[in-house]
């Protein structure tokens, strides 16, 4: 029985790789015409690679905090533990449970996301024992009072955004390309995304977030970047700066583990209800 | 084999069982202690409605959560017992498990036994699906506060939907306002000289079914109950004077819960059919919540909720909801202390001069503390209307929480 599951696991790990080649082999035969790609298609094409490269991560779960910082300095801790499930051809599921402050420890939320339609998500409050499907419509509003929107939270899917490709840049040492995402979601809080991505490993490192006036509301930066499973980064610190409150937000990641066995039953109203 | 080998090996296995049972929670198990405790201090408004009520009451209650996993938890226990304390009204000074339960998680399926607590239901104004678990009455006005119920649940989680089914072996009594309290009516409710239908009273044992599930945009619930009414009816009692006995009838219900979560808007309907032996009656509450995001440009999120509560009954004293419109508003600060402001009001549509309203507000201080301001008011001129009997008792009351 074991040696089945390592003769199975290899398999798997054999496909992945040959995947890799195949993919590569691919792009070497398209790069001739990069040329000719418009800065539309170089956009999208630098976005699927993006995402290309984070296929397969499976599940994962982090022990989180968050930072909140007014003007004056003053700090506020949340904290939170994320469970995550990759989900292939639509967005991910997520189950996020609250630890602090404590109030609304024990509080749950489950969300499905998805590329092109609205988001999944129930709520469920301990002391009542109630669990509430609630809108997903509001992406924009705080999440949980910090300088994090909840759309600044969701998974990265390609059909979330039109890309436009400006220039490339060289930020904290590191040659980066610069793309103008517009989110496709009407109801998104953002006219425009401006996205710093690194040319080496496609890891995200700055966004500048604009308005419904087009002008700009938000900076954030991607810290710590740490390799897990030999192929996905993860920036353990990211820092949000609200330019027009001037307030700020990090969102440090303290634990995290991938591949922990988490399978589409732990994403459900009822296990949510016993979230812990 | 001799009576005593008998015994010795029963005793053996009793012991191997005992510790089998106990080692998980001496050994790998992961154990947590939360809580939290209240002060609150509630100001009446006006003149007491009768001879000995209070016109201010001071408490203090502390809620404490004791939980165990083991088994890579696929096991935990929960014990959450609750007390409280009052100034004023010793009935209000009580305590309770409000759960002591035992959780077991299978592949598709999972098995509660113990005290526990069940929420059914989509609407906010009223909640007449959620029928497993008494409403603990001198907690709160608004009925969300309950008594742990004793009960096996069993869950079953596939591909078309949860099944829930309960069996719930003993009966919880509604809890009643003593005669210095407020929120009771002219006569002392004797909550110890309590009458049932049934023979077998409190461990009448009732049983329960639910259908749930996600179809899309769309949150499904049937269920079924057939047991105890959790609802006391009252008659008359005599000795020196003349009091209320509850009396606990046997009931029929089946319930209907739906929510439909289309854009900004929560479309939601409860609807009931009960039968008893002097009653057989349908009633329902639908409405919707419909929510801004980032209002009066804002972070802020104003919702507002209207729902109609309908109640085939005619008789008002029994009925609350009979014909009457639910109007309310939530404000979410989403600032960093996660203030709230809500407030709501029910308008009678049968008699215009019949009304309640409620303001809640609440706010954090730092990370342990939080204070909450609620205040309530009654109006009516119907003597023989629910709302008639708490008119003169509209409040204020200032909580102070600590939560660790």
């Amino acid at each position: 029985m074991n040696r089945l599951m390592r003769n199975k696991k290899n398999l798997s790990k054999l496909s992945v790789s040959s995947l890799m080649v195949l993919t590569t082999l691919v792009c070497s035969l398209l790069s001739p015409l990069a040329t000719a790609q418009t800065s539309a298609e170089k956009g999208l094409a630098q976005a699927k690679e993006r995402k290309a490269r984070d296929i397969g991560w499976g599940d994962s779960v982090a022990k989180t905090s968050m930072i909140l910082r007014n003007k004056q300095g003053d700090a506020s801790t949340r904290k939170m533990r994320l469970k995550s499930l990759e989900v292939l051809d639509d967005g991910d599921k997520g189950l996020t449970i609250f630890d602090q402050p404590r109030d609304v420890k024990g509080t749950a939320f489950l969300n499905f996301s998805h590329a092109i339609k609205p988001d999944e998500q129930w709520l469920y409050l301990p002391a009542l024992k109630r669990v509430k499907r609630i809108s997903s419509r509001n992406k924009s509003g705080p999440f949980m009072g910090s300088e994090f929107s909840y759309e600044d939270l969701s998974s990265f899917e390609i059909e979330k955004y039109n890309y436009n490709y400006l220039r490339d840049e060289t930020i904290n040492g590191m040659d980066c390309f610069v793309v103008e995402q517009t989110p496709n979601d009407k109801f998104s809080g953002y006219t425009k995304l401006m996205v710093w991505t690194d040319k080496e490993h496609y890891r995200v490192q700055k966004i500048e977030f604009y308005d419904r006036k087009k002008s700009l509301l938000k900076t954030l930066t991607f810290h710590d970047y740490k390799q897990y499973l030999d192929k996905y980064w993860r920036s353990l610190k990211l820092n949000m700066i609200n330019h027009q409150t001037g307030k700020s937000t990090d969102f440090i990641t303290d634990e995290l583990a991938f591949k922990t066995g988490l399978v589409d039953k732990d994403f459900n109203k009822a296990s949510l209800k016993r979230a812990r | 084999m001799s009576n005593i080998r008998i015994i010795e090996n029963l005793n053996k296995i009793l012991l191997t069982g005992l510790l089998t049972a106990l080692l998980p929670l001496t050994a790998a198990a992961e154990s947590e202690l939360t809580g939290k405790v209240v002060a609150e201090s509630r100001f009446f408004l006006q003149d007491a409605a009768y001879a000995n009520q209070t016109d201010n009451q001071f408490s203090l209650s502390m809620e404490a959560e004791w939980f165990n996993d083991w088994n890579d938890g696929m096991d935990s226990l929960t014990f959450k017992p609750f007390f409280r304390y009052d100034s004023e009204d010793s009935e209000r000074t009580h305590g309770d498990i409000r759960e002591l339960l035992w959780l077991h998680v299978g592949e598709d399926w999972e098995i509660r036994t113990g005290i526990g607590k069940v929420y059914w239901g989509v609407t906010e104004s009223q909640h007449l699906v959620d029928v497993i678990n008494q409403t603990d009455n001198v907690e709160a006005i608004d009925g969300e506060q309950k008594l742990g119920q004793p009960m096996v649940h069993l869950s079953l989680i596939k591909e078309w939907g949860t099944i829930d089914a309960f069996i719930l072996p003993w009966f919880r009594q509604s809890n009643f306002a003593s005669l210095d309290g407020r929120f009771r009516p002219g006569l002392e409710v004797k909550g110890d000289q309590a009458l049932f239908e049934s023979g077998s009273e409190e461990k009448h044992v009732d049983l329960a079914l639910r259908w749930s599930h996600t179809i899309e945009d769309w949150d499904v619930g049937l269920s079924y109950f057939k047991g105890t009414d959790r609802n006391a009816g009252f008659v008359g009692g005599f000795d020196d004077d003349v009091y209320l006995r509850p009396y606990y009838a046997q009931m029929d219900q089946i319930g209907a819960d739906i929510q439909a979560t289309i854009e900004s808007w929560l479309f939601k309907v409860e609807v009931i059919h009960r039968k008893t032996d002097a009653d057989s009656f349908t009633a329902m509450t639908g409405g919707f919540e419909y929510t801004i995001g980032g209002a009066f440009d804002t972070v802020w999120d104003l919702g507002i909720l209207a729902e109609y509560q309908y109640d085939e009954r005619d008789d008002v004293v029994i009925a609350a909801g009979q014909n009457d419109l639910f109007f309310g508003s939530r404000i979410a600060f989403n600032d960093e202390d996660g203030t709230e402001l809500l407030f709501g009001l029910v308008q009678d549509l049968d008699r215009s001069s019949s009304r309640s309203g409620l303001l809640e507000a609440s706010s954090r201080i730092n990370d342990n503390w939080k204070w909450r301001v609620d205040a309530w008011f009654f109006q009516s001129d119907t003597a023989n209307e629910v709302t008639y009997v708490v008119r003169k008792d509209d409040f204020v009351q200032f909580s102070l929480e600590y939560y660790w």
